[in-house]
């Protein structure tokens, strides 16, 4: 059985932490599906957020095993369900005068904004969540994309799970 | 005052008094330190057998092992050793000198990322970047080694940190302050009440002793709660020695390469305590099937090893000794009788085991025998392969003797080095080192550091010109197509223990053993013994 679970991990902010938690990751053979870190509030803290997915003893496993490296402070587990979580996203794609509509009627409708542009380039930015920033790939399919990038999904615990 | 000697200052703070390890430039300035203090330095022969020694050591005084290496190849030759230690749960503190901080990263003559290296097998590392978090962090280093799940500890130390000048210096006396590291050590009361419930209403209880038991010093609580409630125990092998092996409550060791009735009271148990165990794959091949039906209470300090690799029926967190100390306070009855009965009637059939050859020396009985012959409260240390099954299979461990080998890595040529080790923790022990003729070459090298430092060891090399263990797997998976397990003829170990100055013996014969035995572990003394064993011999028992 393979679930999707959310572990938002804090952990000291010091050199060598990140490739710490990776390397459990790869050592165990356990998946990351998306990985997300930054400072927090208190520049001592960093968070990461990771998406796993696999069977429960190995969910189970990765919570255990996280909270046994030493420069992990806590660590919050949940469902997607039981979270916002959100996903920037940056595009960059060839436009012409025959499709340069059509996209824009896209980023409008999926909320997307252009921020930059050239004679023939665009960069189009998505933050939203991550079904639909998958979602907005897949509607860009017909164009032509130079680049993409994105964070990797950035989730928090519901108010209500609080 | 400069950094290496700070890091000399907070070793004699902590009690350190061996060293084992290697010199080179980048940790010269540290051994330099340690010329003004009284602690032991014991230079090795090559740097895995520092780890070794200071694993050995560190489970005869049951404190923290203490080795330091130089950077680059010094690092890496560690590396080895400190697996064979996180795997095993034995604690130390590790130091590999490393290259100037202002040159990490560029590649200069001999540097290594060994912080990188060894990620997945420490339990923490430190690459000291500023001289003046020396005190904290040797003080957090032997902290985090030896308490919760016990393991070993990096300290990467750049040259130029250790010749650093430090402005004030004071050791850490205070436990340590760390937001991240809360072990368990006391169970939880109401796990420790569900558990004494489940095992008052057990028909046929039994108790699996793991390593933890050693680790954490708990084999008199163990031996005093199974003889109040007359409660079986089967050990797995790092708990060898839990129990002595004559103790009337132990069936002795479970697993692929344990006693048939350790496995019959494993298979027929309804409530088994797993205690300082971790259901590893030798002991418990398949745990779904094997727990199936059962009361499974799994008991660790490691809370990440409850629900690995079986989902237990009552988790308990905590530290061995304070749990059966705790259970000890419970008054509780239990009666189990006709399962004792059952498991005496188990024991009685006996154990089935190969036909004993007479033109050869059988290791069984060799190994019975000499366990048997060895001093009160000796130290018996088995090496990697046939030798270590028959050890662990057939000697006698009696009460207050010791019990070594590397279970969790299988690490050949840890015997030598760790019986070193034990022998410079307690010269009052007899301590015998027994290994196969593949590992006694893996490590032979450390009779020298024997002899330098007045280690005297009993080496028994089970002599059978192959690397035995591999070459029964060969025999039965490929029809005795053998490849890579002949080692030939050389070496002659009599000439060998010549060159270094010890006592030869020689057995070669099953009717040889009492006489050689005797002979061998009377000498005065180190002394190497020579044991022909049968190259077709082989640990699994074939019926006739």
């Amino acid at each position: 059985m393979n679930l999707k679970k959310i572990y938002s991990v804090l952990v000291e902010n010091r050199s060598g932490v990140l490739s710490k938690v990776s390397g459990l990751f790869a050592r165990r053979s356990f998946n990351i599906d998306s990985l997300a870190v930054g400072e927090t509030e208190n520049p001592d803290i960093s968070c990461m957020t990771i998406v796993s997915s696999g069977d429960p003893r190995t969910l189970e496993q990765i919570e255990k095993q996280l909270n046994k490296k030493l420069d992990v402070i806590k660590i919050k587990t949940f469902d997607e369900s039981m979270s916002i979580s959100r996903e920037l996203m940056l595009v960059k794609v060839k436009y012409n005068r025959s499709n340069r509509r059509e996209i824009m009627e896209t980023c409008e409708a999926m909320k997307a904004e252009i921020v930059d542009m050239s004679k023939n380039l665009m960069i189009i930015q998505i933050c939203d969540t991550p079904e639909r920033t998958e979602l907005f790939v897949k509607l860009l399919s017909g164009i032509s994309i130079v680049e993409l990038a994105r964070t990797g999904t950035l989730a928090l615990q519901k108010c209500i799970y609080q | 005052m400069i950094g290496a000697d700070a890091v000399v200052k907070c070793l004699e703070a902590e009690g350190v008094d061996t060293i084992f390890g290697y010199s080179g430039v980048a940790i010269d300035p540290f051994w330099n330190s340690l010329l003004s203090t009284n602690i032991k330095c014991v230079l090795v022969r090559t740097e895995q057998n520092a780890a070794h020694e200071a694993s050995g050591y560190a489970r005869m005084k049951r404190k923290v092992g203490v080795c330091a290496v130089t950077s680059g190849p010094g690092a890496t030759n560690l590396l080895t050793g400190i697996a064979t230690a996180y795997a095993d749960s034995i604690p130390m503190v590790c130091f590999t000198g490393q290259v100037d901080t202002d040159e990490i990263g560029s590649d200069v003559f001999q540097e290594v990322d060994v912080v990188g290296a060894a990620e997945s097998f420490v339990k923490y590392s430190y690459l000291v970047k500023n001289v003046k978090d020396i005190p904290r962090i040797i003080h957090e280093a032997f902290y985090i080694a030896n308490t919760g799940r016990r393991g070993p500890v990096l300290i990467d130390l750049p040259a130029d940190i250790q010749l650093a000048k430090i402005p004030e210096f004071e050791c850490f006396k205070e436990a340590p302050k760390l937001r991240t590291y809360k072990p368990t050590v006391k169970g939880n009361m109401l796990q420790i009440k569900k558990v004494i419930t489940v095992l008052e209403n057990a028909r046929r209880p039994l108790i699996c002793a793991g390593g933890g038991i050693h680790l954490s010093n708990a084999e008199k609580e163990l031996a005093a709660f199974v003889e109040k409630h007359r409660i079986p125990v089967v050990t797995t092998m790092m708990g060898l020695g839990a129990l002595p092996t004559d103790h009337p409550m132990n069936f002795g060791m479970l697993g692929n390469n344990g006693f048939v009735a350790a496995n019959k009271a494993m298979k027929e148990c309804d409530v088994l305590l797993m205690a300082g165990a971790r259901v590893a794959d030798r002991a418990v091949s398949a745990p779904d099937l094997t727990f199936e039906g059962k009361i499974l209470i799994h008991m660790d300090v490691d809370p990440a090893e409850i629900g690995k690799n079986a989902g237990p029926t009552i988790p308990i967190v905590g530290d061995a000794k304070a749990i059966f100390k705790d259970f000890a306070e419970q008054t509780f009855y239990c009666s189990h009788e006709e399962w004792l009965a059952n498991l005496e009637n188990y024991r009685s059939e006996g154990e089935p085991r190969n036909e004993v050859k007479e033109d050869f020396v059988d290791s069984p009985l060799f190994v019975q025998t000499l366990s048997e012959k060895m001093a009160h409260k000796a130290v018996y240390v088995a090496d990697v392969g046939q030798n270590q099954l028959f050890s662990c299979r057939y000697a006698n461990l009696r009460k207050g003797s010791r019990f070594f080998t590397s279970g969790g890595m299988g690490t050949m040529g840890y015997s030598i080095p760790a019986a070193i080790g034990a022998k410079l923790a307690d010269p009052s022990r007899q301590v015998v080192a027994v290994c196969g003729d593949g590992s006694f070459q893996m490590s032979m090298m450390e009779l020298a550091t024997m002899n330098q430092y007045n280690a005297p060891i009993k080496i028994v090399v089970m002599r059978n010109h192959y690397l035995g263990l591999v070459r029964e797997h060969q025999h039965f998976t490929y029809q005795d197509n053998l490849n890579m397990v002949e080692l030939g003829e050389e070496p002659d170990l009599e000439r060998i223990a010549e060159a270094y100055h010890i006592p030869y013996f020689r057995c070669e014969r099953t009717a040889e053993i009492n006489e050689k035995t005797t002979a061998f572990l009377s000498s005065e003394g180190a002394a190497l013994m020579e044991v022909l064993t049968d190259p077709m011999e082989t640990v699994a028992v074939r019926l006739a």
